[in-house]
């Protein structure tokens, strides 16, 4: 439960980027132990690989590249919130222009692909 | 409506009171007429009852506000207000808070006027509309309310922060052109429990009295203090 005090934007912004950055704090270790399989034990790394056909492996992936996101853009908005000196109406207007560029390149890349 | 109150120190408990409402109540009004007419041992403080001394804010329904500006109306929920002492601060008695650590942390801060000049120079012309002048302007409505300091979970989590009142005061003398301490305050507020500690959560911004957004003076120490350490090494 969320106390009274913590019920606005900036707030949940700040948990959002927090609990991904934990997350991914916990993933990362072991994707790198997975990933050196490759020079050990590549008979094993090919046994996790074909987990990744299940669709419960499939959302969680999705989950993976969410935490990602959240977290890189939650860093983003950060620097520019403590670094740049520019007024709010600038940073929301910054902000949208950088969501517009991301959907528009990624419409091009997912047509690419 | 069903008012709960603080009674006790860090030890105590809510003790509930029956209150007449009004169509024109602040929650100060409300602790007042508590202590008038039903237990005269209730303590809280007060003093300029319009917003201007910083002296009444208490935590209502879980969110730390000015009570003599804040009406019944907006805090009330289901017929009820809970009404406790400030977030991080020791409690003296019921909903009255020593301020003396909020205090000593604005002196930590450097959050004092270092003079630049004698009596014997000429004053320092101010012309209100340099870049400075304004950032400072934005942050000197200041009450010294303490419900930022309140309200920040970083305080609440590391009682060494210096929070967000010394740090906006700090801000505003950074860029005041009358003060002459730039490097001790940045000094000060780059030690351990400074400016580098805030999360920019923001509970500052959301709910100073005054709409001032400790959070952006907090952030403007920070370019301040990078800017002064590439500085330096350079």
């Amino acid at each position: 439960m969320i106390r009274p005090h913590r019920s606005h934007p900036l707030w949940l912004a700040f948990i959002l980027h927090r609990v991904s950055g934990l997350i991914l704090a916990l993933f990362l270790p072991v994707h790198f132990w997975v990933l050196s399989l490759a020079l050990t034990d590549p008979a094993r790394l090919d046994g996790y690989l074909a987990w990744s056909d299940l669709t419960i492996v499939k959302l969680a992936e999705f989950g993976l590249v969410f935490l990602l996101a959240v977290h890189m853009f939650g860093g983003l908005r950060l620097l520019a919130l403590e670094l740049l000196p520019w007024t709010g109406r600038q940073k929301t207007l910054a902000a949208g222009a950088v969501g517009v560029s991301v959907l528009v390149s990624g419409g091009f890349f997912l047509q690419a692909i | 409506m069903d008012v709960s109150v603080w009674r006790g120190t860090a030890e105590g408990a809510f003790q509930t009171f029956q209150v007449p409402a009004r169509d024109s109540q602040t929650i100060l009004d409300v602790v007042a007429w508590i202590q008038q007419n039903l237990d005269p041992t209730l303590s809280y403080r007060f003093a300029c009852r319009v917003g201007m001394c910083g002296s009444c804010a208490m935590t209502v329904n879980g969110q730390p506000r000015w009570t003599c500006r804040t009406h019944v109306k907006k805090a009330l929920k289901n017929n009820k207000i809970q009404i406790a002492p400030l977030r991080s601060l020791p409690v003296i008695k019921d909903l009255a808070v020593d301020m003396d650590p909020f205090f000593d942390k604005w002196v930590r801060a450097e959050g004092v006027f270092h003079p630049s000049k004698t009596r014997r120079d000429k004053v320092e012309a101010l012309a209100p509309q340099t870049a400075a002048r304004q950032t400072a302007d934005a942050g000197i409505e200041c009450i010294n309310c303490a419900v930022c300091y309140a309200a920040c979970d970083v305080v609440a989590a590391n009682p060494d922060y210096l929070g967000p009142a010394a740090l906006n005061r700090a801000w505003t003398l950074v860029n005041d052109a009358k003060d002459g301490g730039y490097d001790k305050i940045l000094e000060a507020v780059s030690d351990h429990g400074g400016c580098h500690n805030c999360h920019s959560m923001g509970n500052c911004a959301r709910f100073c009295p005054n709409e001032l957004s400790p959070m952006t003076s907090i952030a403007g120490l920070k370019r301040a203090t990078v800017k002064s350490f590439f500085k330096r090494k350079a």
